[in-house]
């Protein structure tokens, strides 16, 4: 036994310089695990969550913009100051009775849809929960806030952009925003953003521009920053 | 018979006249059908039944000659407190899911976010809180006469009167349209007020010196339901009895009807 402890002491420092060995490749694979973690979170995960749809039909709202003038032409305000929302065929008809040109988008939207008296099932990238209560009049109207602040530059846009639907929600990707990060622009800041200039409205947001998501968070934001209450009635955005 | 008053926001409250309520029961279904307020499969036990408006029976305990009869239609009091905003039900809410509306002075109440704790009935002393104890029940086609401004409550959630806040909101919708910002009084009535056929029910801004309410609540008439209590409530009652103001404010003795000595 009293041999056995020099023999012991002589082992130390050889195991140290076996695991001293093993250093540099625990530092690589802890990277590769990083590196794979992140791959997984930022890149796999919203591809597993989101459902990718495209729009039934693919609608130009810079084209109509631009004969039409401004979005009210159809997204218009009742007199009871109830919002039109999305139009309906009833709206469309007014002008595309018939295809009016040669856009191949204009001539499926008039044979399957107007010709067969179907209303077309948009995706609605700003749908919100049902217990939900949202006013665009109070919004556009009483808080006089451009549409662009919170749909950001859809109205210039020549395509619709796919949607992407939460596969565990049934809602949209913009609602919790574009980034999985959940980390935004708030949206007062980001319509500073599209619209610096003079002439506010004739100009396409630039390129930069991040569209706000559209959470509860982001709505009392907003409602802190706009109205400077700090609390509001929960009856003010639920019902 | 003071209402304390924040500023000159608008506090929207009742006044119901108890000397012209027949009992008949009409704001209760109007406030039922306004409201997506569920049955139950079998609506037998009334101790259990959902209703925001709720019409009591009140007697002087007289015996024949004597009997004299109220009927007391019970909303939300809406109650301030001590200081605005401070009602005795939202204090207590571990969810925040219900809470004092500083612009109106309606007391909300979020579905989606109570969890069915039950604080709030408890510490309501007017017991117009209600607890979903199983999941609405539409028979048969009702489900599509529900409102669509008014979402529909599940099971293990607690519910109440809002004052009809939808109308509130979409007369608001209407006056940024034509360009206000503030609401005639007509604009936003509730539905139990419209529905009263003997017009016991008054509604309006009791902060607003063009309104009825503003001018009834001032009544020698009026008076508020425990108003010892201290709770400062919005539904004002209206009655030229003078027992049913003591019987309103619990002053009848004891708290047992039934056994209450005699007065006169």
């Amino acid at each position: 036994m009293s041999q056995a402890d020099p023999n012991h002491k002589d082992h130390q420092p050889a195991a140290d310089n076996r695991y001293a060995g093993l250093l540099p490749l625990t530092l690589f694979l802890a990277c590769v695990a990083a590196y794979v973690s992140l791959l997984i979170g930022w890149e796999l995960f919203p591809r597993l969550l989101y459902a990718k749809h495209e729009q039934p039909i693919d609608f130009n709202h810079a084209l109509h913009v631009d004969q039409l003038g401004d979005c009210e032409g159809c997204h218009w305000f009742r007199e009871d100051g109830g919002f039109s929302g999305i139009p309906g065929n009833f709206t469309c008809t007014e002008c595309h009775m018939d295809a009016i040109g040669y856009d191949p988008e204009e001539i499926k939207f008039v044979e399957q849809y107007v010709y067969k008296d179907r209303e077309v099932d948009w995706y609605v990238y700003s749908r919100q929960p049902d217990c939900v209560f949202f006013s665009h009049a109070a919004h556009v109207l009483g808080g006089e806030i451009s549409c662009e602040t919170c749909h950001g530059d859809h109205g210039y846009s020549e395509h619709l952009r796919p949607y992407y639907e939460n596969r565990i929600t049934g809602y949209s990707r913009d609602i919790w925003g574009e980034k999985i990060s959940g980390i935004h622009q708030a949206p007062w800041e980001a319509d500073a953003v599209a619209h610096t200039d003079e002439e506010e409205y004739e100009q396409p947001a630039p390129a930069d521009f991040t569209m706000p998501s559209m959470k509860m968070d982001d709505c009392a934001a907003c409602h802190y920053q706009m109205k400077g209450v700090k609390r509001e009635g929960c009856f003010v955005c639920h019902k | 018979m003071i209402h304390k008053e924040e500023g000159n926001l608008p506090r929207y409250g009742m006044v119901i006249d108890l000397d012209k309520c027949t009992g008949c029961g009409a704001c209760m279904v109007a406030c039922q059908s306004e409201n997506n307020v569920p049955f139950k499969e079998n609506e037998t036990n009334k101790l259990d039944s959902i209703t925001w408006m709720r019409i009591f029976k009140v007697s002087n305990g007289e015996p024949f000659p004597g009997t004299e009869m109220v009927y007391l239609p019970r909303p939300c009091q809406h109650c301030e407190g001590q200081h605005p905003g401070h009602p005795p039900c939202t204090s207590v809410c571990p969810a925040t899911a219900t809470d004092y509306d500083h612009a109106t002075g309606v007391v909300s109440q979020i579905y989606t976010r109570c969890f069915g704790c039950r604080y709030c009935m408890t510490a309501c002393p007017y017991l117009v809180r209600y607890f979903n104890w199983w999941d609405p029940h539409f028979p048969a086609d009702t489900e599509k006469y529900l409102s669509p401004d008014v979402s529909v409550r599940m099971r293990g959630v607690v519910e109440k009167c809002s004052f009809c806040f939808h109308r509130f909101q979409r007369a608001m919708d209407k006056a940024y349209y034509e360009g206000r910002k503030e609401l005639e009084e007509m604009e936003y009535q509730t539905a139990c007020t419209q529905a009263c056929p003997a017009g016991a029910i008054t509604f309006g801004d009791l902060n607003n010196p063009h309104h009825q309410v503003h001018k009834l609540k001032d009544s020698p008439r009026a008076f508020r339901l425990l108003e010892k209590l201290g709770t400062n409530p919005k539904v004002y009652y209206l009655s030229s009895k003078k027992w049913v103001r003591k019987a309103c404010d619990n002053e009848m003795g004891k708290e047992h009807n039934k056994y209450r000595p005699k007065r006169k």
